[in-house]
């Protein structure tokens, strides 16, 4: 919804919050329902008012536990029934410099007191991080701290041990720490969102003395809306695609009138200036695993010459997929997203002309499409919309542009065989697969949440949840890593087995789509099949829970071989398949494993 | 700003706050009036107001403001030109 895009007039969402609710909830569907136990050390009323906006807007509906006013550490620590029977998905600390209740101002403070000070205090916290982590093993959203809107020592304050800056920056670092060291906890950054709304009118100090907001009630919607960026990154609902337009987006000027030297990029000019760092920004997303494509109307020619400007930063081998030719965006942004197998609506547009924004957006249900205006407010607008919002970083991140790239290779090998079977021989797939392990659990957890399409119950799991299913023997859970000639998947497919006597329960099965078609998960239901064998199981249950994604894995079971059982009005499917007389279905791909089951 | 332009578009704000489409308010109407005007949307409504006519109510101000008809004063003095 474009009301609650970055930029957005913070005072109209609060004044129309109530229809704004009763219009998101009239449209979307598919959101997941999650249990947020928001535990405040100030009134927190408003701000879970409007990060419900937020939540609804990216898929997820909200319930909320608020503690009682200020009992942050009270509900956390020595718990209560309530919260107990709400069962949080979720727990957020809303606590703020207010809170900073050990902190006493005394210049004749040794720095031992001072050093004694900032840890209890630290402590304070920790301790409820950690009562969480017991009673609810669920991730963590802490705020740091906003800095005060005065300095007793003036600029002293921030050098002086005794001076309260100088207190909250420690303080601030050691919450980093912490969440540095732990997974699973969350640093929502006020410090930055304060300081991005200006310190002076973020500290309306009668909301605080009348109502015991710790903020100005207008700063409400661009904080919500920070916070909604991290939860709904923890419930894999991240963007996943940068989709270009290039002239005027990527570089000032039309490359196909003013040729590759009249474009503007590189330094000679404000403009060009601006157009260069807006490159670095987009290609730094490179590593965090966003990919990157080109939606533009250009000759293709021209738009990889403007690509190969001597200044330029972006070059044709960043990007996924480079469509530049004359077709309408929409089309040619569904022609991408079925290229590499993605959903459109984990698209985000960047174009600076409205009008193809607006066909854009009106055509492809979901995408985002930012407002971006000129080039000197490119990246603000981007960046502050948290498209991309970074809470789980594995190591194929990194690659996941050369991943998609290596895709794209193999459809063009695929195209040079008549037999599908010898195209896949000719890849020379070596497949792992075998139990989890602690180096994999992170990136199974973030396949797992969010993969849609090749996912049979779309079951999500938090790193808690998954780490559980790790420990327990009543679990049968296997992954699969996919290598060929082009280069490496990494971790491509997840199942996971709940064991019932000697009947197995499938509570998860999914894959990447980047492996479509490779018989992957034949060499993923080969290795289960085995697994159950040792384990004295003979007969396996399988799951096909419908979803508005998850179509082409309907017939997933019959085709393994299983029967179907049951089948429900709403499209849920149930199957069944005996151990006995199985026989290994993948041809193509050497397996191997470390001896797990 | 006059008066009774004020209360007009008072009108409309006490309306989008509250949602609701045939709520007026008069200068005699106080918050006991209206039923969702609780001590938390009274909060959201001062804030809409300052919004909504660009203007600040001092922390004095909102605790003694009695009805709408003070509210108007108030901001009729700060918008004076």
């Amino acid at each position: 919804m474009k009301t609650l895009s970055y930029p957005f007039d913070s005072s109209y969402i609060l004044k129309k919050k109530r229809s704004i609710k009763k219009e998101l909830l009239a449209s979307g569907t598919g959101r997941i329902k999650k249990k947020i136990a928001v535990l405040g050390g100030s009134t927190t009323n408003e701000i879970v008012n409007i990060l419900e906006l937020f939540l609804l807007d990216q898929g997820i509906e909200p319930e909320f536990y608020q503690s009682e006013y200020a009992q942050f550490w009270q509900d956390a620590v020595f718990g209560n029934e309530e919260l107990s029977n709400f069962a949080p998905d979720i727990v957020y600390v809303h606590t703020t410099s207010r809170n900073l209740s050990l902190y006493d101002f005394s210049m004749s403070a040794s720095e031992e007191q001072i050093n004694e000070m900032l840890e209890n205090q630290y402590r304070h916290f920790e301790e409820v991080w950690t009562n969480v982590k017991e009673k609810f093993g669920c991730p963590v959203i802490q705020n740091n701290f906003e800095l005060p809107f005065y300095r007793i020592l003036g600029n002293k304050d921030a050098t002086d041990i005794h001076g309260k800056i100088s207190f909250i920056r420690r303080l601030n670092e050691k919450f980093a720490e912490y969440a540095r060291k732990n997974e699973n906890f969350y640093i929502n950054d006020i410090n930055f969102i304060s300081a991005c709304y200006g310190l002076e009118k973020w500290h309306d100090t009668s909301a605080w003395y009348m109502y015991k907001y710790a903020m100005d009630t207008q700063a409400i919607p661009e904080f919500a809306y920070n916070l909604s960026n991290i939860i709904k990154s923890v419930f894999g609902k991240n963007r996943k695609m940068l989709m270009l337009d290039l002239d005027n987006t990527l570089w000032g000027g039309v490359v196909g009138d003013l040729g590759q030297q009249g474009i503007e990029i590189g330094h000679e000019t404000g403009m060009a200036e601006g157009y260069t760092e807006f490159q670095r920004y987009v290609k730094a997303h490179k590593q965090l695993g966003v990919l990157l494509s080109v939606n533009s109307k250009n000759d293709y020619e021209n738009a990889i010459e403007g690509l190969k400007h001597p200044d330029t930063v972006l070059t044709p081998d960043d990007f996924v997929v480079i469509k530049a030719n004359w077709d309408n965006k929409d089309r040619n942004t569904e022609a991408i997203a079925e290229e590499i197998s993605i959903l459109p609506d984990s698209f985000v547009f960047v174009d600076d002309n409205p009008a193809e924004r607006n066909i854009v957006s009106e055509q492809i249900s979901g995408i985002a499409v930012p407002e971006v205006n000129s080039v000197e407010d490119y990246i603000k607008t981007i960046d502050r919309n948290g498209y991309f919002e970074l809470t789980s970083y594995t190591a194929d991140d990194i690659k996941r542009n050369e991943m998609y790239r290596a895709n794209i290779q193999r459809a063009g090998a695929e195209k040079k065989f008549s037999d599908y079977g010898e195209y896949l021989k000719s890849l020379e797939m070596e497949a792992y697969i075998d139990k989890f392990d602690d180096v994999a659990l992170a990136r199974i957890t973030q396949l797992t949440n969010k993969s849609n399409q090749f996912n049979l119950t779309t079951k999500r799991y938090t790193l808690n949840e998954m780490e559980d299913v790790f420990g327990d023997d009543k679990y049968i859970k296997i992954y699969g890593r996919l290598a060929d000639k082009f280069g490496d998947n990494g971790i491509v497919s997840v199942v996971i087995g709940r064991i019932d006597g000697n009947e197995l329960h499938i509570d998860l099965w999914l894959m990447s789509c980047r492996v479509l078609k490779r018989e992957m998960e034949y060499a993923m239901l080969d290795r289960l099949v085995e697994i159950c064998r040792k384990k004295g199981i003979s007969v396996i249950n399988g799951y096909y829970y419908k979803t508005a994604k998850n179509a082409m894995v309907k017939d997933l079971f019959n085709d393994f071989g299983f029967e179907m059982t049951s089948e429900n009005e709403n499209g849920d499917r149930t199957f069944r398949m005996n151990v006995d007389g199985y026989e290994n279905k993948n041809k193509s791909i050497n397996v191997k494993n470390n001896g797990g089951y | 700003m006059e008066k009774e332009a004020i209360l007009k578009k008072l009108n409309e704000v006490f309306r989008e706050v509250f949602d609701i489409d045939d709520v007026v308010v008069t200068r005699a109407t106080v918050a006991d009036d209206i039923e969702e005007w609780d001590s938390l949307e009274h909060i959201n409504l001062i804030s809409a107001v300052e919004s909504t006519f660009k203007m600040k109510f001092k922390m004095k101000e909102v605790s003694t403001m009695k009805n709408v008809g003070e509210m108007i004063d108030i901001i009729a003095e700060r918008t004076k030109l």
